[in-house]
Parts: C-alpha cells; sequence; structure tokens
C-alpha cells in the first residue's frame, strides 16, 4: 500500500460540491487532494460536436454514466423482500468522471424554502399534531432561508442560473413565481425561450388562475462570464442536454467553471481513476484518519491520510462509504435506531400526453430547462392540504427538453406496438405532442432506507448498498391530487387525444424516472434522529462532512441542486472561516 | 469538407455564443453515411434470416419507409451484439440469481448476446413444432401471432418470453433511429420517418421562427460533419 503525505482535506468525488470545495478551499491556501474514480472530462476533448450527439452511446447506454458491472446497489420495495442488484441503470442514472452529474444534468434550479426547511413544525402549526402519520419520519431541517439565501445567489451566479425573478426583496414582480421564497437580487440571466408547448401550457395555467412562470435552469440563455470568469456560450436548443455534455459550455458545470480554477491551486491536487473504498478510522473510531483508496489504472491500494474528509460523491455512493466505514450508527427501521441510512426519499411524478392534430412542436428544439412551471400547488404557503390530508407538493410543468427518436416517440394509447400502423402513429405524432406533468415531493417512511446487502459485493468485493422503497399512502394521495390537477390542463388546451395521467403506484427499478435520489445521512439538530448537523458534520466523527441531497431529511418536488450548490458554497465558507481552526471541533449554529 | 459543413462546425465546436442559423440547414448533396461493410460479426446464418425476417415485419417498406433490412436494422442488431453492450458491458452479472419482483428488473444470468442467442434458437423451436417451418418462412399473420404470443407470455421459451422479446424490440428500434454510424438507419430513414434533423442544427433562432410551424431540414448524421 502507497500512503501519501497528509493534507488538511480529502475530498471523494468531484462533481459539483467537490469542485466548489476544491476552488474554495485551495484559494484559500489548505492543502486538498481530490479523489475521483472516473477520467477527466473536457469540453474540447469529451463534449465536441459531432461525437456528443449521438443519443445511442450517451442517451440510451449511459456512457457518461456509473458502470453497474462495477457496482450498483440492491433494491426491493419492502422490508421482507430479498433485495435484488439493479444490474443496469434505470430509475436513475448516479453520473461518474469530472464534473460529475454536473457535465450531464439538465441544469433545472430551485430555491427551497422555509416551507421545506422547517415541515414538521409547519404542518403540525396548521394542522394538529396528528397530522404527520406515526410511520413518516418528518424533521425538521435545523436551517433557514435567510441564512441560504446569500450560497444560493452564489450558486447561481457559478452555474448561470436563466430565469425570471417572482419576489425581488419582498416585492413580486409579474411573471416570475410569486411563491419563491425571496431573493436579494435576479437571476443573472434572463429567461429562456420556453418553447410553444410552455406557451401552451402558460395559457391555459393562466385561464385555470394558476401563476405560471419560466422554468429556471443553468442553461445560458445569453453568452455570460461567471463571477469567477468562466466564460458560458449561448444555449442552442440543440436537444442534447440531460445525459449529454454541453460542446457550447451553455450549461453550468463544475468541469469548466469551479474545477479548472482549483487546479491553478498549487495546494490542490486531483487524482483521477481513483476509487475509495472506505474512510480510515483511528483506533477511538472517534476521528477519521483519511481515505483508502484504489488505483483503477494499476489496481494497487492507496492512502490518503487527511485532518479531514469531505464525502463529495453522489448521494447513494457518501451513504455507501458512511456505511463502508463504519461511521455513525445505521439505521435500523425495525427499532428506528441509528442514523446512517434513514430518511431516504426518492421523487415522484405524473404525466399527461396531449395528441393534437394541428400543431408543429418541433420538439427536438429543447434545453434542459426548457419549459414553463406552476408552483401554486408547492411552496405556495396558502394551497392548503388540509382536504388533501397529504405532506407535500407538486410542481406542474410542460415543455420539450428533446426529441430524440430512439427514447422520444409518442403515440397515442392503443397503437400496435410494429408495423405500418405503428410506423404512420409514430410520423404522425411524433411533431403534434406535448406532455403535461407534475414532480412530486416524497416523504421518509420509517421502513424506507439504506443498508449493506448480506448476499451481494462489487467489483471490490465490498458489500453492494441496499435500498429499501415505495411509494405509500401519503405519496399516492399527492399524486392522485397531482394528476387531478394536471388533466384539468390539459383539458383546457382541448387536445383531439388525452392520454390522463394516472398515479405510479408501486417504484420499479426499470424506467428511467428522476435522479434526485435523497436523504440516508440527514442532517439535523437531534443527533439521535440525524446523521450530521446543518453544514454535513457527521455528529460522531466530527472531521468527516456529507455533502449533497443524501443530507436531505425529506424530498420536495423541486430538482436538488440549488439546495446542493447553495449547502456546499455555505460549508465551504464555515471550513475555512471557523472549522480549520480547530479541525475535528463540531461547528456551532 | 463543404463549406456548409466547415460553417456548421466552426459555429458548433468553437464560439457557440454566436448566432448561427436563422433559416432551415440544406445538407451536403449527398448523404456521407457509407453503408456498413457486409458481413456478420455475431450473427449465424439461421440468425440473420430470422432477424431480416423479424425487421421486414416490424417495419415494412411502405410509403413511409424503405424496409427494415433495406435500412440496415440486421447489420445495427448484429453490431450491437458483438460488441461491448451485446457482450455484458455495464451490466452487473454477479450471482446469486433469482426472478424477483418486475419491480427489481432484468435478472438473468445473461448478456445481451446470449439471451438473444438463447431466445431465438428457442423461438425458432417453436415454430418449426408448430408450424414445421423456420420464423423467416411463415406468412405474415402466422408471424404477427407468434410475436404477440411472446409478449402475452402464450408461447413460453427457455428463457423468459417478454424479456427476450423486449430486447428485440429494443434492438429493432435503435436500428431504426440510431444515428447511422451504427449500421441501421440507413439514408437517414428512421429520422426522415418522424421529421427528426439529425445531431447538428442550433435552434437558437428556429425555436422562435419556427414557432407552431414545421421545421424541415435534410437531416444530418454524426459522419456529414466527421
Amino acid at each position: 500500500m502507497k500512503t501519501h503525505a497528509e493534507v488538511d482535506f480529502v475530498l471523494v468525488g468531484l462533481g459539483w460540491t467537490g469542485g466548489i470545495l476544491a476552488k474554495e478551499l485551495s484559494e484559500a491556501g489548505l492543502k486538498v487532494v481530490a479523489l475521483e474514480r472516473g477520467g477527466l472530462r473536457s469540453t474540447a476533448e469529451d463534449f465536441a460536436v459531432p461525437r456528443i450527439r449521438d443519443e445511442l452511446r450517451y442517451g440510451i447506454r449511459h456512457g457518461l454514466m456509473q458502470d453497474a458491472a462495477r457496482d450498483t446497489i440492491t433494491v426491493r420495495n419492502r422490508p421482507d423482500e430479498t433485495a435484488l442488484p439493479m444490474r443496469r441503470l434505470g430509475s436513475f442514472l448516479p453520473g461518474e468522471g469530472v464534473g460529475g452529474a454536473g457535465a450531464h444534468w439538465n441544469g433545472i434550479t430551485w430555491r427551497w424554502g422555509d416551507g421545506e426547511f422547517r415541515i414538521r413544525s409547519l404542518y403540525e402549526e396548521r394542522h394538529g399534531k396528528g397530522f404527520v402519520p406515526d410511520d413518516m419520519p418528518l424533521q425538521d431541517w435545523g436551517i433557514r432561508y435567510d441564512e441560504l439565501e446569500p450560497w444560493y445567489d452564489r450558486f447561481e451566479r457559478t452555474a448561470g442560473v436563466s430565469g425570471q425573478a417572482g419576489n425581488l426583496q419582498g416585492r413580486l414582480r409579474p411573471g416570475g413565481n410569486p411563491f419563491e421564497a425571496p431573493r436579494r437580487r435576479d437571476y443573472p440571466l434572463p429567461p429562456l425561450q420556453t418553447g410553444l408547448a410552455g406557451d401552451l401550457f402558460r395559457q391555459a395555467a393562466t385561464s385555470l388562475g394558476l401563476n405560471p412562470f419560466p422554468r429556471p435552469s443553468a442553461n445560458a440563455s445569453q453568452a455570460y462570464t461567471n463571477p469567477d470568469g468562466a466564460h458560458f456560450g449561448e444555449c442552442q436548443y440543440c436537444g442534447f442536454c440531460e445525459r449529454f455534455g454541453c460542446e457550447a459550455n451553455a450549461k453550468g458545470s463544475p468541469h469548466f467553471t469551479v474545477i479548472p480554477l482549483a487546479l491553478r491551486q498549487p495546494s490542490f491536487e486531483l487524482r483521477t481513476h481513483a476509487w475509495v473504498t472506505r474512510v480510515d478510522m483511528d483506533s477511538s473510531g472517534k476521528l477519521a484518519r483519511g481515505a483508502h483508496y484504489v488505483d483503477l489504472h494499476t489496481g494497487q491500494a492507496h492512502f490518503q491520510p487527511a485532518r479531514s474528509v469531505v464525502l463529495c460523491a453522489y448521494a447513494i455512493n457518501n451513504v455507501h462509504l458512511l456505511l463502508l466505514s463504519k461511521i455513525g450508527e445505521p439505521y435500523d427501521p425495525r427499532s428506528g435506531r441509528g442514523q446512517i441510512g434513514r430518511n431516504y426519499a426518492y421523487q415522484g411524478g405524473v404525466g399527461a400526453q396531449l395528441f393534437f392534430e394541428d400543431r408543429a412542436f418541433n420538439p427536438f428544439m429543447g434545453t434542459g430547462g426548457n419549459g414553463v412551471v406552476a408552483d401554486d400547488f408547492n411552496a405556495n404557503a396558502a394551497f392548503d392540504r388540509g382536504p388533501l390530508n397529504a405532506i407535500g407538493g407538486a410542481v406542474l410543468s410542460a415543455g420539450h427538453s428533446n426529441g430524440r427518436p430512439i427514447g422520444y416517440r409518442p403515440v397515442p394509447p392503443g397503437t400496435p406496438a410494429w408495423g405500418s400502423a405503428w410506423k404512420a402513429a409514430t410520423a404522425q405524432a411524433y411533431q403534434r405532442t406535448m406532455g403535461v406533468g407534475a414532480s412530486l415531493s416524497v416523504m421518509p417512511h420509517r421502513h424506507h432506507g439504506y443498508d449493506l446487502d448480506p448476499t451481494y459485493r462489487n467489483a471490490f468485493g465490498l458489500p453492494l448498498l441496499r435500498l429499501t422503497f415505495d411509494y405509500q399512502p401519503n405519496d399516492h394521495r399527492l399524486a392522485a391530487f397531482a394528476a387531478e390537477r394536471v388533466n384539468e390542463v390539459a383539458r383546457a388546451l382541448a387536445p383531439a387525444r388525452l392520454a390522463p395521467a394516472a398515479v405510479r403506484r408501486s417504484w420499479s427499478v426499470v424506467p428511467y424516472q428522476t435522479t434526485h435520489n435523497t436523504g440516508g445521512s440527514p442532517m439535523g439538530t437531534d443527533p439521535g434522529q440525524s446523521a450530521t448537523n446543518t453544514w454535513g458534520q457527521v455528529w460522531q466523527v466530527p472531521n468527516v462532512f456529507v455533502t449533497g441531497a443524501s443530507l436531505f431529511p425529506h424530498n420536495a418536488a423541486y430538482n436538488p441542486t440549488g439546495l446542493v450548490g447553495a449547502l456546499a458554497y455555505r460549508l465551504a465558507d464555515a471550513l475555512i472561516a471557523r472549522y480549520v481552526k480547530g479541525p475535528g471541533r463540531l461547528l456551532n449554529a | 469538407m463543404s463549406a456548409r459543413r466547415g460553417f456548421l462546425k466552426a459555429g458548433l465546436a468553437g464560439a457557440a455564443a454566436a448566432a448561427v442559423g436563422g433559416a432551415p440547414a440544406t445538407a451536403p448533396a449527398a448523404d456521407a453515411a457509407v453503408p456498413a461493410p457486409a458481413g456478420w460479426q455475431f450473427l449465424r446464418p439461421s440468425e440473420v434470416a430470422f432477424v431480416e425476417a423479424l425487421a421486414d415485419h416490424m417495419v415494412p417498406a411502405d410509403a413511409l419507409s424503405p424496409s427494415g433490412t433495406a435500412i440496415g436494422i440486421p447489420v445495427y442488431i448484429d453490431r450491437a451484439l458483438a460488441g461491448g453492450w451485446g457482450q455484458g458491458e455495464g451490466l452487473y452479472l454477479q450471482g446469486p440469481f433469482q426472478a424477483g419482483s418486475p419491480n427489481q428488473g432484468y435478472q438473468l444470468p445473461l448478456t445481451p448476446a446470449q439471451l438473444f442467442r438463447a431466445g431465438t434458437e428457442a423461438v425458432q423451436a417453436h415454430c418449426l413444432q408448430a408450424h414445421g417451418a423456420p420464423f423467416e418462412t411463415l406468412q405474415p399473420p402466422a408471424r404477427e401471432a407468434l410475436l404477440l404470443g411472446l409478449i402475452a407470455g402464450r408461447i413460453e421459451l427457455a428463457v423468459p418470453a417478454a424479456t427476450y422479446f423486449g430486447q428485440l424490440h429494443q434492438l429493432v428500434t435503435e436500428g431504426l433511429f440510431a444515428d447511422p454510424i451504427y449500421g441501421g438507419n440507413r439514408d437517414k430513414a428512421g429520422w426522415k420517418l418522424v421529421g427528426f434533423p439529425g445531431v447538428v442544427q442550433t435552434h437558437r433562432k428556429h425555436i422562435v421562427e419556427f414557432r407552431n410551424r414545421p421545421f424541415e431540414a435534410r437531416p444530418l448524421s454524426m459522419a456529414d460533419l466527421a
């Protein structure tokens, strides 16, 4: 085993959160090593046209994603089932390589507000103590929006977010989201084109009394230079956004923003193809000493000593490493004890397809954040969940992100799956169809979570992570409500045919749904009920930090990355300003 | 390289901030995609006959496109099964194996190529038993009944019939719609079928100019810009 010289921080993974921390910590003069399991990625080499515009390689075969042959998870719906391996990627797509999923996300960027961070208190204040079911470990996060506002702003500027402000310093602005938390200043870029589907959704939603607005997204609506001097091209609506890298640097990504700035610092070192197998603990079990990894090019074991360790991998992989390293107490769904693995949540969704005779949508003209959304059933505090008897929210939307034809071929229900009739229906519907959908929050459940699988192992001989999850009655009620709202909007547009939205009863690992996995190492204020404090500092091992969405105690209807980025900037600030003066000491609010 | 292609390359690869476009792209005079070399990497002769018959049944020649075989779908399938994906790249194949629930997804100990081979042998054995002739000699109604029987589970194979057929169906659609560089979608027939303009348009202006108006352009493939 090769042992390296000790550094101040070792970062596991170099995507958005690792990139932000690498830049901020190394610019503050701290010695930082980042260990990234994948390879280097650059726009010129990896995302050049035409090679990147290959739907089969990147869209269908997941060319930029985690290799499930080497490491995957096992899945089951209920604790009494035998979990089996997710043998190929499906329901969600963890990224791999420098830039992480930041290189191939859609870019949708939200500010989660106090309605999420005070979720338990707010529901109990409004609906009474009994409103939260006993089997739902819902909790306040211990953080408030006001504290996060500057960090949201920082991330929006770094990532080049296009959008329309709805609430500037408490003053509502027409055309924006009237339910957003107040922002100190506007988005760095004006909103994107919304396209015909978005425009039709806006009309229908307005006619129903909703408040539609352009979806905020880190797709640059104009050429842009961010505060760090990184240059963005202008989004070309090419229709190859999520699952692809952007050849124009129009999609905010760490690989051309924060990471090159870290690489300029002599105190920063990046090691690629470095697969971290565990965090090394000292004999007391109360402090970490560094990270063990395998150099994938030689197969040799390495040890990187560090005063502090920050887990910056994908949400699932951070939890996996905590469990493999025996950090904290594993969650036990029978007793409800333990912190690592608890409060897992996925996201929900419902969608309708609208088949017109006389529209031309050009679905291939799109981008990740293309479209129009309505937040009336989500961040809107006046939306009364009492009659619905459900906790959470739904964000309604429409807009074409792409028309790539292996994956995007809507046909009306009842169409044969092959033959001349199929071809005719496919040709007819391709240009004349739009969707209306809703993204749905998912609340934690006592039986849901992660632990180590007793049977299956990865390529390094380590137990796979085991996930137990299914949609629960609260999720079903919310989904049924959202499907009704979606179908109202759809009917208002009077399509020739409508395939209405319906509730997804049970979670399957097979079709792609969303990569928004949250929880597993939730933040909080009670060390018995949470894995970390609000900085992601592990209660039991205070020189280990966790970043990313595994910190979320529940999942909202919003996409997670805006909050993930804001929390990473907030952590960097606290580490530099306070923590490094006494490494290993708990940060206090 | 044509001036048009050079212009597109510069506009896309370089400063994408530049406002490129304005009118529908006019493609090079001839499609740059060269047909894949003849011959088969993976498929055995009987499998070639089966795949050609299947491709022509699922994608028949009509006013909307040439036949599946003319489009190169069997070539696509051959290359896909011979290549990394067919040989199990990205597929976790460690045991133990058990069927699990449908929500748990694929649980066979087979690579896509192995599943294809085992399933196709079983389909042909079924055809010989039921019809006294292989799939490729059956009339269209008998072919149709067989495929529907596989989906519905009415026909049992040595491997799960619906799983086998699902993979086959996915391969046919990929052969129709994947970039021609993979051997199928010859002359971009699949893209022309739906009106997909290919891989290299810049639509920043089009999304406004062609609002509710079909954008029609001769599709461009990866080879057109190579």
